[in-house]
Parts: structure tokens; sequence; C-alpha cells
């Protein structure tokens, strides 16, 4: 055997198994959109429709909500993390990097353990105060699983940050909030896009927290489950979920080409 | 700490970083006490019991046991395609290479429910696959696969591979025997990180398990989402501590080996 056939050799498992199990796939996924009554034209269904337009816009809503939060209070915990070397720093990170391992519907659980009939708010608090199945809990959910992953990118960037930088603008009489407008937040910029794109894709494609936790939510994933599941409308949730996959494949490729980094979509 | 609590803007900070790890913390602590209280209305007066987390293993060991022996084959199939695959594409690095790996990384981006969604058309009428362990195993390689070859990938593409494997080759080694003997044992690093990761996404995985899933074929999460819809909050809180006592320590022995294969790929 030749030394160049050898690696081409090493890559044929690989190429089968991508063959059979993703390309071909996806291209039935795109293709079985198209089989329905309406054809192509299933795309402009789903604009026509006001259920999946109302999914469609909470979707996007809650996901920019929960992506401006996580960037800020990751960015936060990030910036302290790098930036002050105390007694139980690395017990606070892993803490903060914890529900990297959880599956979507584990953080649902623990959005009904805080915020549940039977959960610890309600049980603080005078009164009624159940908010696991609305949105704001979803919100919650959301919010739990992106700190992590928000946390990790900035605190990569903030980790290369050239510690001169600020102790210049420091000497020139710069105070502490003009350096983090200044200085900090431009440096940090790339990484907090990234990071923001990658909480928006993760959210937008959570299924398991949704699952858990949106019985009475449209949310894009749950609406794709139910056309498929209960509607048997088979056009329809693929022309969904192909919609879906190229939003959230884009904005993690912009989020690559910004920053370099990747952190996978889930939950 | 002192100098921390001096200046107005660094107390803020830590604040927001202490509210967070709370928000994170505190309900996994509530449901490792709920898993194992006697009963949760009453709290921790009425008592501690192992009495759920018995009635968990009676309910639900075979899925605890079907998702181990889908990660330890998810874990073998992704050394076997991903390894070699990563020696391939480090050795020829350029563009055909970065779509390769950018096409194969694509079940990172594409949602769960839309791959499954695929998997279910193109495959969903082949009753004997469709109903077997292997479609929910082609599922977590599909979605696990791209952490092993990037891992892999990462290593060996920081090492000089030409150099070394030319040193072997001019002692005789063909090229089998150079990947075994030279690019496994430098890759070691790298097949470690990726190995833990490709083990605890695995037993963790439920957007495309849930799908795939036969009701005969119930993985762990897939058990904990049907104990959280139908089961009483204690049974359902002790299952999750099950799950958390197996999949912590693999995400902190994923992080430490990632952490090591990161250092001396860079």
């Amino acid at each position: 055997m030749t030394s160049r056939a050898f690696p081409l050799l090493c890559l044929l498992p690989l190429a089968i198994f991508a063959l059979t199990f993703l390309a071909l796939p996806l291209a039935r996924l795109v293709l079985g959109a198209a089989e329905g009554d309406a054809g192509w034209g299933v795309y402009l269904e789903i604009l026509r429709t006001p259920r999946y337009m109302t999914s469609l816009l909470q979707t996007v809503l809650v996901s920019l909500a929960v992506t401006v939060a996580a960037v800020a209070v990751s960015t936060t915990a990030a910036l302290f993390l790098v930036r002050n070397r105390f007694a139980g720093r690395n017990a606070l990170l892993s803490i903060l990097t914890l529900p990297l391992a959880f599956p979507g519907v584990v953080v649902g659980f623990m959005i009904i353990l805080l915020g549940g009939r039977q959960g610890l708010i309600n049980q603080l608090t005078p009164g009624h105060v159940v908010f696991a199945y609305s949105v704001f809990g979803l919100f919650l959910g959301y919010l739990y699983f992106s700190i992590p992953r928000v946390l990790l990118t900035v605190m990569a960037a903030a980790e290369k940050l050239d510690p001169a930088l600020e102790e210049a603008a420091r000497t020139l009489g710069a105070p502490g909030h003009r350096v983090l407008i200044d200085v900090l937040l431009p440096a940090l910029a790339p990484a907090m896009i990234a990071a923001g794109a990658i909480a928006f894709a993760t959210a937008m494609g959570a299924f398991g927290t949704a699952f858990t936790l949106a019985t009475d939510i449209d949310v894009l994933p749950m609406t794709i489950y139910t056309e498929f599941t209960l509607s048997a409308n088979i056009a329809m949730a693929s022309a969904l979920s192909v919609m879906l996959g190229l939003v959230t494949w884009g904005l993690l490729l912009i989020a690559r080409s910004v920053s370099g980094t990747s952190i996978a979509a889930g939950g | 700490m002192r100098e921390i609590l001096k200046s107005p803007g660094r107390l803020l900070q830590l604040v927001v970083t202490l509210l967070a790890c709370a928000f994170l913390l505190v309900p996994t602590i509530m449901s490792a006490l709920a898993g194992i209280t006697a009963n949760y209305f009453r709290g921790l007066s009425s008592g501690l019991t192992l009495k759920w987390v018995g009635e968990v293993w009676a309910l639900y060991a075979d899925s605890i046991f079907l998702s181990l022996w889908l990660a330890f084959c998810c874990l073998v199939v992704t050394l076997v395609i991903g390894v070699p695959a990563a020696y391939a594409l480090a050795r020829n690095p350029g563009r055909t290479s970065r779509i390769i790996e950018e096409f194969i990384s694509l079940p990172l981006a594409i949602p769960g429910l839309a791959l499954s969604l695929a998997l279910l058309q193109l495959y969903g009428t082949m009753q004997g696959f469709r109903t077997s362990w292997t479609f929910i195993l082609v599922g977590h390689v599909l979605y696990t696969l791209p952490f092993m070859v990037r891992s892999v990938l990462a290593v060996l593409a920081a090492i000089d591979l030409r150099t070394l494997e030319e040193g072997a080759a001019t002692l005789g080694a063909g090229p089998a025997r150079r990947f075994v003997d030279v690019v496994v044992p430098n890759a070691l690093p790298g097949i470690l990180a990726g190995a833990l990761t490709v083990v605890t996404l695995s037993i963790g995985e439920f957007n495309l398990t849930w799908m795939l899933h036969t009701p005969y074929l119930k993985t762990l999460p897939v058990g904990l989402a049907d104990s959280y819809a139908s089961m009483r909050l204690e049974i359902a809180s002790a299952y999750t501590l099950v799950f958390f006592v197996m999949i912590v320590p693999l995400l902190m022995a994923m992080q430490w080996a990632s952490a090591r294969a990161q250092r001396i790929a860079s």
C-alpha cells in the first residue's frame, strides 16, 4: 500500500457514515418538505399561517431575551473570575459550568423545582407564585443552560486580554467604568458576539427544556414536534425543521468566523 | 478578598457571579435532597431515606443499563470512525479537509429534533432497523462524532506528524504500522478527551433520542422525561440524583482531559 492511499483509506469509514446517516437524511428532509399538498409553496404557507408566525416570533423573542441576559451575566462573571484570584474561585467556576452536561429535560426539571407548584419560590413566598410553565419559566430554563456556554467563550477571550491596556488606561486617569466601556468591552466584543450567537442558536433549537416546561407555549421546536407527532403533517414539520436548521447553522457559522470558537447546541 | 470588597464595581461583579452560581446550584441541591427525603412536602424533618432511589432502580434500571451500553457502543464506533479520519484530515490539511470537518460538524449546529426527523423520514420504514437500539446508536454517533474528530485533530495538528512518520518510514514501518505505533500514541491525550466527551454526551442525549426511541427502548434521559411527567416528585428527584452521580464525575474528568489536550495542542 502506498503512503498516499492509506490516509484516504482512513477517511473511508467516516465518508460512508456521513453519507448514509447525515447527507442522505438531510437531503430527504429538504425534499420531504416539498412533498405535501403545497409543494415548495410550503414555505409560503409558513408565512401565511398566523400560528406558525406567532410561534416563530415567540421563539425569536425568548431567544433574544435569553441571549441578552446570558451575555450580561456571563460576561460579568467571566471578567470577575479572570481578574481576581481568591479561595473558592475554582469552585465557583465548576458550579458555573456544571449545566454543560445536563440534558434539556433535566434543566426543565430544575426550573420546576424553583418555580413549580411544589417549587422553592412558591414555598418561600406568601400567595401562589408558580412560573415554571410560563414564558418566564422557559426564559429561566434557557438562561440556565446558556450561562456556561457564554461564560466559557467569553472567559477564553478575557484570559487573552493584555493587562497592560487596562493599566495604561488607569495611569492616564480613567475611572473604572470608563476602563470597562472604552477598553475591556471593545476588546471582548468579538467573543461576546460569538457567545451571543451561540446562545441564540441554542435557545432557538432547544427541545428538551421546552418539552418539559412549554406545555402551553408555542415555541418552534414544540410546534415542529406537534406537527410531526399529533398532526402527522410531515411536510410542514420538515419545512419548519429546515428553516430552523438553516437559522441555527448560519448563526453558529457567524459565531465561528467572528471568534473561532464553537460550543455544541443542545438543551 | 478584602480588596474586592473595597471597590463597588467589583462588589457588584461578585454579587452577580454569586447569584448566577446560586441560580444554577440551588435547584440541583434541592433535587438531590428531594430524592433522599422521606416526604418532600413535610421537608427534611420527615427523615432521610434511600427508598426512592430503590424505587428508581426497580422502575428504571433497564434504562440506565441501556444508556451505559449505548454510550459504550457509541465510544467504540466514534473511535473506529473518528481517530483514523482525524489522522487523514491532519495529514492533508487544506480546503477539502476543512469542508469535511465542517460537514460532519453539522449535527452540532442543527437541532437534534430536525436531525431525528431527517433520519426518521429516510429510515423510519425499515422496521427491523427502526425498532432496534442501533437506530438510537446512529443518532448518538452522529451527535458525538464531531467531538472525537476535532479533539484528536487538534492534538495531531499541533505535532510535526510528517517528520515523525518519515522517521518511522526510514526505519521500515509501513503506513498501517506507523498509524498504530506513531500516530495513535501521540494522539492519546486527544483520544482520551474525545472519549470522555463522547461518553458524557451520549449518556445525557435527549433531543435525538426522544424521537428515535421506541417504548421498549428507553434511555436514561428518556426515562427522566417520563418520571418528570408521571411520577411523584421524590422519585423524579431520586432519578435525577442517580443521573447526577453518573454525569458529574464524567463531566469533571472530561474538563480535565480537554484542558490537558488543549495545553498540548497550543
